[in-house]
């Protein structure tokens, strides 16, 4: 009987074990698979990244507008997104009254629940033109002697992309962001309003340099959630391999060439081509997650460990 | 100086109200551009009848997307048989075996990473591993896709859900001689509300992802034809539809969305009221 019972109980962990093992398995197979399924390109070694020419008909195959792209929409997401997020924090943790809190909560997590391809959808038909006609003409005749507001005005642009990646990325900055400010300690704002300090003043001294490590491991999910995004980016950033300095002009990123050309690939090489595009996604997006996690565990573990005094 | 500071004061209070306006503009207006422009499509043909032909001069078809909500229903139901039980017993592991352990700890890690991968690196994944040996887009390769990246995500609800079950219950099973296995089967129910509202989480959010189906299950003008040929599903058909130049394709495009939002935020909008002020992990 006793054997049974303790037969039942190994079985039991080692099915666990072995289903959690699954994500170390997964984990292992991304890289894998996409290494050797990219083999025939990396061999070209750097001038897949670095090459601007993509010509799949004559086996042509550089990525680096699509990397281009890719950096310069995330940017812009998290020169808009960044801002707005921490305001949405700072609201939601030091200036919100308390019935508002969980209504405003809510309308994140809802702006986390809307998919992508609705993102894509709305930004194509909706947002795309307004800021057409609306926005960037203005910023044409006000800030044109900037290179990055020259040139022809297209709705599909850059810029458009950026802008929906930024709308897409506030949820994740703005929540965790929010939780960093809430685990601050409410000495650390009361000293700083004994000492005088402003209500702004408190919360720019001791309150964001205190969750500044949250913070940034909220900045670093949402640039891995930005670069990665796939459908609201191939609706609105024009798919066109070109490198420019204007915001206004098309561009293309690498999430957006896969989803665009799949269909295309024929040969070995392409396919291969846009195989390592995907392995690229993975290595950037995996490298911005583990760095952001690293952060948020430590101070996870600091704050037990803060905990027991 | 004491004006100036008062003055820097209100200007970065407002700003930070001027973030919030800003944040909750978009979701206002993607709501409701979506619910006006979606209604005129929803009628009885939107459920029942298969995609129109491509539509230049009124009058147009209407036709429907019935195929779509069907091939998103079934490759969602193959994906959730795929990924809840693995990350369910994951997240059993994590939160009842591996709390001490490096193992333990390293799985909850890459379950918080792996979350954060992008979608179409999953499809590309897939792609190569099914549909370029099988030579054909299938629900197989759909819903493998879709379960894969449901497993982390649901792996790292369970854990969490399973953490929040008071140590005293665990302690009360293991002192009347009960075997771990049926402990962790008991801290399991004990928490059965907050994995079921996980698990409705993972569902929601897997119904609204694309990019890992087109390259894994493709699309399809056709009813449901089977495991092994390409499937329609309702995201594919938005982006499909959203990019092409016809009234007609368009007008459904918005249609599937409004469709497609009301089951996700519904799904979402339930659990919250459901688990109000509880913590919600997903």
């Amino acid at each position: 009987m006793g054997r049974r019972r303790s037969a039942a109980d190994s079985g039991f962990k080692y099915l666990t074990v072995g289903l959690a093992s699954s994500v170390l398995v997964i984990a292992l197979i991304y890289f894998y698979e996409l290494y050797t399924g990219s083999l025939p390109t990396l061999r070209t070694g750097l001038a897949f990244v670095f090459g601007s020419t993509w010509d799949p008909v004559n086996s042509h195959f550089g990525v680096f507008p699509m990397l281009y792209g890719s950096l310069l929409t995330s940017a812009i997401a998290l020169v808009i997104g960044v801002p707005i997020s921490l305001g949405v924090a700072i609201f939601l943790s030091e200036l919100s009254p308390g019935r508002l809190r969980s209504p405003i909560s809510f309308v994140v997590e809802m702006l986390a629940a809307v998919p992508s391809v609705i993102y894509g959808l709305w930004g194509l038909f909706i947002l795309a033109p307004i800021l057409r006609a609306d926005v960037y003409p203005y910023l044409e005749e006000y800030l044109g002697f900037l290179p990055i507001f020259q040139g022809t005005i297209y709705g599909v642009s850059i810029l458009t992309a950026g802008i929906i990646l930024a709308i897409m990325i506030i949820p994740i900055i703005a929540s965790i962001s929010r939780d960093a400010l809430l685990a601050v300690p409410d000495s650390q704002r009361e000293a700083a309003l004994a000492l005088g300090a402003t209500k702004s003043e408190a919360i720019r001294m001791s309150v964001l340099s205190y969750a500044r490590s949250g913070i940034v491991a909220s900045i670093f999910l949402g640039f891995g959630r930005a670069f990665g995004e796939t459908m609201a980016v191939v609706m609105l950033i024009g798919n066109t391999p070109v490198v420019s300095a204007s915001l206004f002009s098309p561009g293309y990123s690498l999430a957006s060439l896969i989803a665009n050309e799949y269909t295309e690939a024929t040969t070995a090489v392409y396919t291969s081509a846009l195989i390592e595009a995907g392995l690229v996604l993975l290595l950037v997006s995996f490298l911005a997650n583990v760095v952001a996690r690293l952060m948020i565990s430590r101070l996870i573990r600091s704050r037990e460990a803060a905990s027991y005094l | 100086m004491k004006t100036r500071r008062r003055l820097v004061n209100r200007i970065f209070l407002s700003l930070c109200v001027v973030a919030l306006l800003a944040a909750v503009v978009p979701l206002v207006s993607i709501i409701v551009d979506v619910a006006s422009k979606g209604i005129g499509a929803m009628n009885l043909d939107f459920f029942t009848q298969l995609p129109p032909l491509a539509c230049t001069q009124p009058p147009c078809p209407e036709g429907g997307l019935g195929n779509a909500i069907q091939g998103t229903v079934y490759v969602v139901a193959l994906s959730s048989l795929i990924g809840l039980p693995i990350g369910l017993f994951s997240g059993v592991y994590v939160s009842e075996y591996g709390r001490a352990s490096r193992f333990g700890y390293l799985m909850r890690f890459l379950g918080d990473v792996l979350a954060g991968i992008p979608s179409i690196v999953t499809g590309v994944l897939i792609y190569t591993i099914i549909v370029l040996t099988t030579d054909s887009f299938s629900i197989i390769a759909g819903a493998v896709a879709l379960g894969t990246m449901m497993i982390p995500i649901m792996s790292n609800t369970t854990a969490e859900a399973l953490k929040a079950v008071p140590n005293s219950i665990r302690e009360a099973s293991l002192a009347l001689g009960t075997r771990k296995w049926r402990t962790s089967l008991l801290v399991i129910a004990n928490a059965k509300k907050s994995i079921a509202t996980g698990s409705l989480l993972a569902v929601a959010r897997i119904t609204g992802e694309t990019a890992p189906l087109i390259l894994t299950m493709g699309i399809s003008v056709l009813w449901f034809g089977g495991f092994t040929v390409p499937v329609a599903s309702l995201t594919y058909f938005i982006y499909y539809f959203a990019t092409s130049p016809f009234q007609n394709w368009q007008n459904l495009a918005w249609g599937a969305a409004l469709f497609l939002m009301v089951i996700v935020l519904g799904i979402n909008m339930g659990v919250r009221l459901v688990t109000r002020g509880k913590r919600v992990y997903a």
